[in-house]
Protein backbone atom coordinates (compact mmCIF):
# COMPACT_ATOMS: atom_id res chain seq x y z
CA UNK A 1 0.00 0.00 0.00
CA UNK A 2 3.05 2.07 0.13
CA UNK A 3 3.50 4.95 -2.85
CA UNK A 4 7.25 4.93 -4.28
CA UNK A 5 9.17 8.62 -4.74
CA UNK A 6 9.98 7.69 -7.99
CA UNK A 7 6.84 6.41 -8.88
CA UNK A 8 5.14 9.28 -7.64
CA UNK A 9 7.46 11.83 -9.60
CA UNK A 10 6.49 9.74 -12.91
CA UNK A 11 3.02 10.38 -12.25
CA UNK A 12 2.89 13.98 -11.25
CA UNK A 13 4.82 14.88 -14.03
CA UNK A 14 2.83 12.68 -16.63
CA UNK A 15 -0.42 14.41 -14.59
CA UNK A 16 1.27 17.66 -16.14
CA UNK A 17 2.03 17.03 -19.36
CA UNK A 18 -1.67 15.66 -19.62
CA UNK A 19 -3.62 18.67 -17.92
CA UNK A 20 -1.46 21.65 -19.79
CA UNK A 21 -2.33 20.37 -23.10
CA UNK A 22 -6.23 19.81 -21.82
CA UNK A 23 -6.39 23.00 -20.36
CA UNK A 24 -4.15 25.57 -22.30
CA UNK A 25 -6.23 25.71 -25.47
CA UNK A 26 -9.51 26.22 -23.87
CA UNK A 27 -7.96 29.10 -21.39
CA UNK A 28 -5.64 30.76 -24.45
CA UNK A 29 -7.88 30.41 -27.39
CA UNK A 30 -10.48 32.72 -26.90
CA UNK A 31 -8.13 35.51 -26.21
CA UNK A 32 -5.88 34.55 -29.08
CA UNK A 33 -5.64 32.17 -32.19
CA UNK A 34 -2.49 29.75 -33.28
CA UNK A 35 -1.01 30.75 -36.54
CA UNK A 36 -2.23 28.68 -39.72
CA UNK A 37 0.34 26.77 -40.08
CA UNK A 38 0.37 25.66 -36.41
CA UNK A 39 -3.32 24.48 -36.33
CA UNK A 40 -2.67 22.43 -39.54
CA UNK A 41 0.34 20.82 -38.12
CA UNK A 42 -1.06 19.87 -35.26
CA UNK A 43 -3.98 18.53 -36.87
CA UNK A 44 -1.32 15.92 -37.95
CA UNK A 45 -0.32 15.07 -34.26
CA UNK A 46 -3.19 12.77 -33.48
CA UNK A 47 -2.50 10.76 -36.95
CA UNK A 48 1.09 10.40 -36.44
CA UNK A 49 1.21 9.56 -32.59
CA UNK A 50 -0.86 6.86 -32.84
CA UNK A 51 0.70 5.31 -36.25
CA UNK A 52 4.27 5.49 -34.55
CA UNK A 53 3.02 4.22 -31.34
CA UNK A 54 1.30 1.34 -33.37
CA UNK A 55 4.53 0.48 -35.28
CA UNK A 56 6.51 -0.05 -32.45
CA UNK A 57 3.94 -2.14 -31.06
CA UNK A 58 3.76 -4.19 -33.89
CA UNK A 59 7.65 -4.42 -35.86
CA UNK A 60 9.40 -4.44 -32.69
CA UNK A 61 10.38 -7.09 -30.58
CA UNK A 62 12.85 -6.18 -27.49
CA UNK A 63 14.47 -3.45 -29.78
CA UNK A 64 14.53 -5.82 -32.88
CA UNK A 65 12.79 -5.71 -35.95
CA UNK A 66 10.37 -8.48 -36.13
CA UNK A 67 8.31 -9.45 -39.16
CA UNK A 68 8.21 -13.29 -39.15
CA UNK A 69 6.77 -15.16 -36.38
CA UNK A 70 5.31 -12.02 -34.88
CA UNK A 71 1.93 -12.99 -33.08
CA UNK A 72 1.13 -9.33 -32.59
CA UNK A 73 1.48 -8.51 -36.24
CA UNK A 74 -1.07 -11.43 -37.08
CA UNK A 75 -3.71 -10.02 -34.47
CA UNK A 76 -3.49 -6.56 -35.50
CA UNK A 77 -5.08 -7.98 -38.45
CA UNK A 78 -8.64 -9.15 -37.51
CA UNK A 79 -7.91 -6.02 -35.14
CA UNK A 80 -8.02 -3.00 -37.61
CA UNK A 81 -10.68 -4.84 -39.60
CA UNK A 82 -13.06 -4.74 -36.94
CA UNK A 83 -11.61 -1.24 -36.02
CA UNK A 84 -12.87 0.09 -39.55
CA UNK A 85 -16.15 -1.91 -40.28
CA UNK A 86 -17.21 -1.55 -36.59
CA UNK A 87 -16.00 1.68 -35.39
CA UNK A 88 -16.24 0.65 -32.20
CA UNK A 89 -12.92 1.26 -29.87
CA UNK A 90 -14.55 -1.22 -27.25
CA UNK A 91 -15.34 -4.09 -30.10
CA UNK A 92 -11.64 -3.51 -31.17
CA UNK A 93 -9.92 -3.93 -27.79
CA UNK A 94 -12.15 -7.04 -27.30
CA UNK A 95 -11.23 -8.44 -30.92
CA UNK A 96 -7.59 -7.96 -30.43
CA UNK A 97 -7.40 -9.22 -26.86
CA UNK A 98 -9.16 -12.26 -28.02
CA UNK A 99 -7.00 -12.98 -31.18
CA UNK A 100 -3.60 -12.18 -29.61
CA UNK A 101 -4.82 -15.20 -26.58
CA UNK A 102 -6.31 -17.51 -29.84
CA UNK A 103 -2.89 -17.43 -31.50
CA UNK A 104 -0.88 -17.64 -28.67
CA UNK A 105 -2.51 -20.85 -27.61
CA UNK A 106 -2.05 -21.95 -31.38
CA UNK A 107 1.07 -21.07 -32.00
CA UNK A 108 3.48 -23.27 -29.95
CA UNK A 109 1.39 -26.12 -31.40
CA UNK A 110 1.92 -25.08 -35.50
CA UNK B 1 -50.87 30.44 -25.08
CA UNK B 2 -49.12 33.74 -24.55
CA UNK B 3 -45.01 34.61 -25.01
CA UNK B 4 -44.81 34.57 -21.47
CA UNK B 5 -45.96 30.25 -21.81
CA UNK B 6 -43.49 29.55 -24.73
CA UNK B 7 -40.73 31.00 -22.68
CA UNK B 8 -41.02 28.76 -19.99
CA UNK B 9 -41.48 26.19 -21.88
CA UNK B 10 -38.16 27.01 -23.95
CA UNK B 11 -36.13 27.53 -20.33
CA UNK B 12 -38.07 24.05 -19.17
CA UNK B 13 -36.73 22.20 -21.83
CA UNK B 14 -33.15 24.07 -22.09
CA UNK B 15 -32.52 23.43 -18.22
CA UNK B 16 -33.60 19.52 -19.33
CA UNK B 17 -31.40 19.19 -21.76
CA UNK B 18 -28.64 21.32 -20.90
CA UNK B 19 -28.25 20.31 -17.16
CA UNK B 20 -25.47 18.28 -15.29
CA UNK B 21 -28.08 15.51 -15.08
CA UNK B 22 -28.39 15.15 -18.59
CA UNK B 23 -24.65 15.57 -19.29
CA UNK B 24 -24.89 11.91 -16.65
CA UNK B 25 -27.17 10.31 -18.93
CA UNK B 26 -25.53 11.31 -22.17
CA UNK B 27 -22.51 9.56 -20.94
CA UNK B 28 -24.06 6.65 -19.79
CA UNK B 29 -23.52 4.48 -23.87
CA UNK B 30 -19.56 5.57 -22.92
CA UNK B 31 -19.50 3.72 -20.30
CA UNK B 32 -18.74 -0.19 -21.02
CA UNK B 33 -16.30 1.50 -23.05
CA UNK B 34 -14.34 2.73 -20.21
CA UNK B 35 -15.22 0.37 -17.83
CA UNK B 36 -13.51 -2.61 -19.82
CA UNK B 37 -10.58 -0.60 -20.93
CA UNK B 38 -10.10 0.91 -17.71
CA UNK B 39 -10.38 -2.57 -15.98
CA UNK B 40 -7.35 -3.81 -18.70
CA UNK B 41 -5.18 -0.67 -17.49
CA UNK B 42 -5.14 -1.50 -13.70
CA UNK B 43 -4.79 -5.60 -14.24
CA UNK B 44 -1.59 -4.25 -15.93
CA UNK B 45 -0.76 -1.40 -13.81
CA UNK B 46 -0.87 -4.32 -10.60
CA UNK B 47 0.92 -6.79 -13.23
CA UNK B 48 3.46 -3.92 -13.75
CA UNK B 49 4.24 -4.17 -10.28
CA UNK B 50 2.49 -0.79 -9.18
CA UNK B 51 1.00 -0.96 -5.90
CA UNK B 52 -2.92 -0.30 -5.49
CA UNK B 53 -2.35 3.44 -3.67
CA UNK B 54 -0.01 4.44 -7.26
CA UNK B 55 -3.17 3.32 -9.13
CA UNK B 56 -5.49 5.01 -7.32
CA UNK B 57 -3.26 8.28 -7.75
CA UNK B 58 -2.52 7.20 -11.08
CA UNK B 59 -6.24 7.37 -12.21
CA UNK B 60 -7.31 10.32 -10.36
CA UNK B 61 -4.42 12.39 -11.28
CA UNK B 62 -3.55 11.20 -14.68
CA UNK B 63 -6.62 9.90 -15.78
CA UNK B 64 -5.78 9.21 -19.48
CA UNK B 65 -6.30 5.89 -20.59
CA UNK B 66 -3.35 5.67 -23.34
CA UNK B 67 -1.13 7.37 -21.06
CA UNK B 68 -1.45 4.95 -18.32
CA UNK B 69 -0.96 2.33 -20.13
CA UNK B 70 2.45 3.12 -21.28
CA UNK B 71 3.54 4.33 -17.66
CA UNK B 72 2.44 0.82 -16.61
CA UNK B 73 4.33 -0.71 -19.83
CA UNK B 74 7.41 1.75 -18.97
CA UNK B 75 8.16 1.23 -15.52
CA UNK B 76 7.93 -2.77 -16.00
CA UNK B 77 10.51 -2.21 -18.78
CA UNK B 78 12.46 -0.17 -16.51
CA UNK B 79 12.52 3.17 -18.43
CA UNK B 80 14.03 6.56 -17.53
CA UNK B 81 10.83 8.91 -16.02
CA UNK B 82 12.35 11.88 -18.47
CA UNK B 83 11.66 9.68 -21.29
CA UNK B 84 7.97 8.10 -19.84
CA UNK B 85 7.08 11.98 -19.46
CA UNK B 86 8.66 12.85 -22.36
CA UNK B 87 6.33 9.57 -24.57
CA UNK B 88 3.52 11.05 -22.16
CA UNK B 89 3.39 14.16 -23.64
CA UNK B 90 3.24 13.49 -26.94
CA UNK B 91 0.29 11.16 -26.69
CA UNK B 92 -1.40 13.15 -25.06
CA UNK B 93 -0.58 16.30 -27.28
CA UNK B 94 -4.43 15.53 -29.16
CA UNK B 95 -5.57 16.71 -26.58
CA UNK B 96 -4.89 20.34 -27.78
CA UNK B 97 -6.70 19.62 -30.77
CA UNK B 98 -10.00 18.47 -28.72
CA UNK B 99 -9.56 21.22 -26.06
CA UNK B 100 -8.99 23.99 -29.26
CA UNK B 101 -12.33 22.30 -31.04
CA UNK B 102 -14.45 22.98 -27.58
CA UNK B 103 -12.96 26.62 -27.50
CA UNK B 104 -15.79 28.45 -29.19
CA UNK B 105 -18.15 26.77 -27.39
CA UNK B 106 -17.16 28.10 -23.56
CA UNK B 107 -16.01 31.81 -25.02
CA UNK B 108 -18.68 33.41 -22.00
CA UNK B 109 -16.18 31.33 -19.46
CA UNK B 110 -13.63 32.78 -17.21
CA UNK B 111 -10.11 30.94 -18.06
CA UNK B 112 -10.71 29.29 -14.60
CA UNK B 113 -14.38 27.93 -15.50
CA UNK B 114 -12.26 27.31 -19.03
CA UNK B 115 -9.98 25.31 -17.07
CA UNK B 116 -12.27 23.16 -15.22
CA UNK B 117 -14.27 22.14 -18.06
CA UNK B 118 -10.36 21.25 -19.87
CA UNK B 119 -9.05 19.54 -17.24
CA UNK B 120 -11.61 16.39 -17.32
CA UNK B 121 -11.44 16.11 -21.23
CA UNK B 122 -11.14 12.51 -23.31
CA UNK B 123 -11.62 11.18 -26.36
CA UNK B 124 -14.57 10.15 -25.48
CA UNK B 125 -16.35 12.90 -23.78
CA UNK B 126 -15.00 14.75 -26.43
CA UNK B 127 -16.70 12.76 -29.04
CA UNK B 128 -20.14 13.10 -27.15
CA UNK B 129 -19.69 16.71 -26.44
CA UNK B 130 -18.82 17.40 -30.11
CA UNK B 131 -22.16 15.72 -31.14
CA UNK B 132 -23.90 17.57 -28.73
CA UNK B 133 -22.28 20.97 -30.28
CA UNK B 134 -23.70 19.51 -33.90
CA UNK B 135 -27.33 18.87 -32.37
CA UNK B 136 -27.79 22.25 -30.36
CA UNK B 137 -25.06 24.71 -31.42
CA UNK B 138 -24.01 25.36 -28.21
CA UNK B 139 -22.67 23.53 -24.86
CA UNK B 140 -24.28 24.17 -21.59
CA UNK B 141 -21.26 24.48 -18.90
CA UNK B 142 -23.18 22.59 -16.51
CA UNK B 143 -24.01 19.64 -18.83
CA UNK B 144 -20.43 19.03 -19.58
CA UNK B 145 -19.38 18.87 -15.87
CA UNK B 146 -21.76 16.07 -15.64
CA UNK B 147 -20.43 14.06 -18.69
CA UNK B 148 -17.05 14.75 -17.62
CA UNK B 149 -17.24 13.55 -14.00
CA UNK B 150 -19.42 10.49 -14.61
CA UNK B 151 -16.68 9.23 -17.11
CA UNK B 152 -14.23 10.48 -14.54
CA UNK B 153 -15.46 8.34 -11.57
CA UNK B 154 -15.95 5.00 -13.41
CA UNK B 155 -12.80 5.12 -14.91
CA UNK B 156 -11.57 5.44 -11.69
CA UNK B 157 -13.34 2.42 -10.41
CA UNK B 158 -12.63 0.21 -13.21
CA UNK B 159 -8.94 0.87 -12.84
CA UNK B 160 -9.41 0.12 -8.86
CA UNK B 161 -11.62 -3.43 -9.79
CA UNK B 162 -8.80 -4.36 -12.37
CA UNK B 163 -5.87 -3.51 -10.30
CA UNK B 164 -7.70 -5.49 -7.43
CA UNK B 165 -8.99 -8.57 -9.81
CA UNK B 166 -4.62 -8.21 -11.33
CA UNK B 167 -3.70 -9.76 -7.99
CA UNK B 168 -4.81 -12.96 -8.95
CA UNK B 169 -3.80 -13.32 -12.88
CA UNK B 170 -0.19 -14.71 -13.35
CA UNK B 171 -0.03 -14.14 -16.58
CA UNK B 172 -2.08 -11.33 -17.98
CA UNK B 173 -0.26 -12.14 -21.29
CA UNK B 174 -1.65 -15.39 -22.01
CA UNK B 175 -5.35 -13.44 -21.90
CA UNK B 176 -4.13 -10.97 -24.27
CA UNK B 177 -4.32 -8.16 -21.80
CA UNK B 178 -0.99 -6.58 -22.83
CA UNK B 179 -2.68 -6.67 -26.30
CA UNK B 180 -5.41 -4.25 -25.18
CA UNK B 181 -3.14 -1.22 -25.29
CA UNK B 182 -1.83 -1.55 -28.80
CA UNK B 183 -5.82 -2.62 -29.80
CA UNK B 184 -6.68 0.61 -28.45
CA UNK B 185 -4.00 2.68 -30.42
CA UNK B 186 -5.02 0.76 -33.49
CA UNK B 187 -8.82 1.88 -32.72
CA UNK B 188 -8.35 5.61 -31.84
CA UNK B 189 -5.88 5.80 -35.07
CA UNK B 190 -8.51 4.08 -37.65
CA UNK B 191 -11.55 6.00 -35.44
CA UNK B 192 -9.27 9.54 -36.03
CA UNK B 193 -8.49 9.12 -39.61
CA UNK B 194 -12.17 7.51 -40.69
CA UNK B 195 -14.04 10.49 -39.47
CA UNK B 196 -11.78 12.99 -41.44
CA UNK B 197 -11.92 13.75 -44.87
CA UNK B 198 -8.16 13.33 -46.45
CA UNK B 199 -7.68 9.69 -46.23
CA UNK B 200 -5.26 9.45 -48.63
CA UNK B 201 -2.77 12.13 -46.74
CA UNK B 202 -3.26 10.54 -43.49
CA UNK B 203 -2.19 7.30 -44.39
CA UNK B 204 1.17 9.63 -45.80
CA UNK B 205 1.71 10.46 -42.31
CA UNK B 206 0.79 7.45 -40.63
CA UNK B 207 3.02 5.46 -43.24
CA UNK B 208 5.81 7.84 -42.72
CA UNK B 209 4.98 7.47 -38.83
CA UNK B 210 5.78 3.87 -38.55
CA UNK B 211 8.85 3.95 -40.79
CA UNK B 212 10.38 7.01 -38.69
CA UNK B 213 9.62 5.27 -35.58
CA UNK B 214 10.83 1.78 -36.03
CA UNK B 215 13.84 2.73 -37.72
CA UNK B 216 15.21 5.21 -35.79
CA UNK B 217 13.97 2.56 -32.63
CA UNK B 218 16.20 0.09 -34.15
CA UNK B 219 19.21 2.32 -34.29
CA UNK B 220 18.40 4.06 -31.13
CA UNK B 221 16.63 1.99 -28.33
CA UNK B 222 14.79 3.79 -26.19
CA UNK B 223 11.62 6.20 -26.56
CA UNK B 224 13.16 8.78 -28.89
CA UNK B 225 11.32 6.38 -31.97
CA UNK B 226 7.66 7.81 -31.02
CA UNK B 227 8.63 11.18 -30.51
CA UNK B 228 11.52 12.05 -33.82
CA UNK B 229 7.81 10.44 -36.30
CA UNK B 230 6.04 12.50 -34.16
CA UNK B 231 7.71 15.38 -35.39
CA UNK B 232 9.06 14.25 -38.67
CA UNK B 233 5.38 12.72 -40.13
CA UNK B 234 3.27 15.82 -38.63
CA UNK B 235 5.75 18.27 -40.39
CA UNK B 236 5.77 15.84 -43.31
CA UNK B 237 1.65 16.06 -43.45
CA UNK B 238 1.57 20.07 -42.86
CA UNK B 239 3.97 20.66 -46.33
CA UNK B 240 2.65 18.53 -48.53
CA UNK B 241 -0.47 19.86 -47.85
CA UNK B 242 0.39 23.48 -48.38
CA UNK B 243 1.95 22.23 -51.46
CA UNK B 244 -0.95 21.11 -53.11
Amino acid sequence: MEVRWDVFLIILGSALVTFLPRVLPLMVLSRMELPEWGVRWLHYVPIAVMAALVGQELFLQEGKLSLLANVELLAAIPTFLVAIITRSLLGTVVVGMVSIMILRYLFPLL
Amino acid sequence: MGREQVQVEALASAGEQGSFLQGIKDCIPTLLGYLSIGFAAGVLEKTAGLSIMEIALMSILLYAGSAQFIAAGMIAAGSSATGIIMTILFVNLRHILLSAALSPYFRHLSAFRNMLVGSLLTDETFGVAINEAAKRKQIDEKWMHGLNLTAYLNWIAANLAGAYFGQWIANPEQLGFDFALPAMFIGLLVLAMLSRKQIRLDIVVAISAVVIAVGVSVLYPGNLGVIVATLCASTIGMVIERWK
